[in-house]
């Protein structure tokens, strides 16, 4: 393998079950829609703790590479292992379950639900896990003193501004403290100040908590505030490394 | 960054002695090259010789030089002049990496290598500058942007040329399929 184009593919790369050495992996993850083949061969490996943006050109397959990773979607071949299991395997119920037990994620748009006030979008996950109602609201709450949204639990998604919005989706990705966060775009539909603002706070609150960050962006700026980067190419991962070629 | 307008800016602020037009600079202009004292004291003779600010009578206290420097109408009029026209944009049109990657396809070799590790090199500077913004102050943060911005624009310029290094192989060299094995390029 030369040190650009590390499109990992699997020919050797299979390592028993529980030897990951990443919390969460992709090994040799293909996937297509219909005749389009999103990913051929896709292989990353994130550490538990680690920041990971994912970027690439609009089609490129990073969404689809961060459905995979999550459990939203199963590839067609390969494997996805999370902290020692196979989860490309499970069930639906049971990768349901993984993801609610497990995972957080924050899209592009926030998809706040608009039926409810922040404060009980925030308490989702909770509430959802089995929480009881009113504890489920009192851990949101310090989510809104911590992201700069006091005042605002009782507003609805369309009394909250694009960037507090986004920044409630955010809450809501972390109140449960998952092991792994995925972010898709969490800045694409804000303007650079409120990007800016939600990536400082979700930097912050993700290393506070020791979660993973996998975060799919095509934004250098955004990317930059990740611990490591890599792109996927026609639907493979390119691992980029710094220093002169073929050094 | 012209080191004798910017002298002036400060004295145009309020007459200064050169250790604190030098401390002033240091501290918004000098970041990765502070300003030696002696380049300031040269500038400020110039400036003097030249009529755009005069300099004081030597006050009592320590240091080799405790004159006050105070901006001339012609001072004034230069950085007055100065701060209104607008920064003559650079065009880039022959760019380093542009002759690399040029080159690169016109030897057959694989460009998009080329690209990958400046893009790495880039991302890497990024991340620099973004812990800059995050604990420093908003002179900082501002600093930082500019190169952030900067960066992202060479960025750009290298996803739309990987995205076309098939089509300019073809315009600058030999096409990509006829490129050299794999062994010259690693």
């Amino acid at each position: 393998m030369t040190e650009h184009t590390a499109a990992v593919t699997a020919a050797g790369h299979s390592p028993a079950p529980g030897a990951a050495d990443g919390l969460i992996e992709a090994r040799d993850v293909a996937r297509s829609f219909g005749l389009t083949r999103a990913l051929r061969g896709a292989s990353v490996s994130v550490a538990a703790g680690e920041i990971l943006a994912v970027m690439g050109p609009s089609g490129s397959g990073k969404s689809t590479l961060l459905h995979c990773l999550s459990g939203i979607l199963a590839p067609d071949s390969g494997e996805i292992w999370f902290d020692g299991r196979r989860i490309d395997a499970m069930g639906e119920a049971r990768r349901s379950a993984l993801r609610r037990d497990h995972f957080g994620f924050v899209f592009q748009f926030g998809q706040l639900v608009p039926e409810l006030t922040a404060e009980e979008n925030i308490a989702l996950p909770l509430l959802l896990a089995g929480s009881r109602r009113a504890a489920a609201l009192q851990r949101a709450r310090p989510w809104f003193g911590r992201l700069g949204l006091d005042g605002l639990e009782q507003r609805r998604s369309g009394e909250l501004s694009g960037g507090q919005a986004q920044r409630v989706a955010l809450a809501r990705g972390l109140v449960a403290d998952p092991r792994v966060l995925f972010a898709d775009e969490p800045t694409g539909s804000l303007d650079s100040v409120a990007g800016e603002l939600v990536m400082n706070l979700l930097t912050e609150a993700v290393r506070d908590q020791g979660t993973t960050l996998v975060l799919v962006t095509h934004e250098p700026r955004v990317a930059a505030y990740a611990d490591r980067e890599v792109i996927v190419r026609d639907g493979k991962v390119n691992t980029l490394t710094a220093g002169r070629v073929g050094s | 960054m012209s080191v004798p307008l910017t002298l002036l800016g400060l004295l145009e602020r309020e007459p200064s002695h050169g250790y604190d037009l030098k401390r002033d600079y240091d501290a918004y202009f000098g970041r990765d090259k502070p300003l030696p004292f002696g380049q300031v004291y040269a500038t400020l003779g110039r400036l003097a010789r030249d009529g755009k600010v005069v300099a004081g009578e030597a006050e009592p206290g320590a240091g080799p030089d405790r004159k006050r420097y105070v901006i001339t109408e012609a001072g004034a009029t230069e950085f007055e002049t100065w701060l209104a026209d607008p920064v003559t944009p650079e065009p880039h049109l022959q760019t380093v990496l542009f002759a690399k990657v040029v080159l690169a396809l016109m030897l057959g070799r694989r460009a998009e290598k080329y690209l990958d590790t400046q893009r790495a090199a880039h991302l890497q500077r990024m991340r620099e500058l973004t812990e800059l913004k995050r604990n420093g102050a908003l002179v900082d943060a501002l600093l930082a942007d500019h190169g952030l911005f900067h960066l992202e624009a060479d960025l750009r310029w290298i996803d739309m040329t990987a995205a076309r290094l098939g089509a300019l192989a073809q315009e600058v060299g030999r096409p990509v399929t006829e490129a050299r094995p794999e062994d010259h390029d690693d």
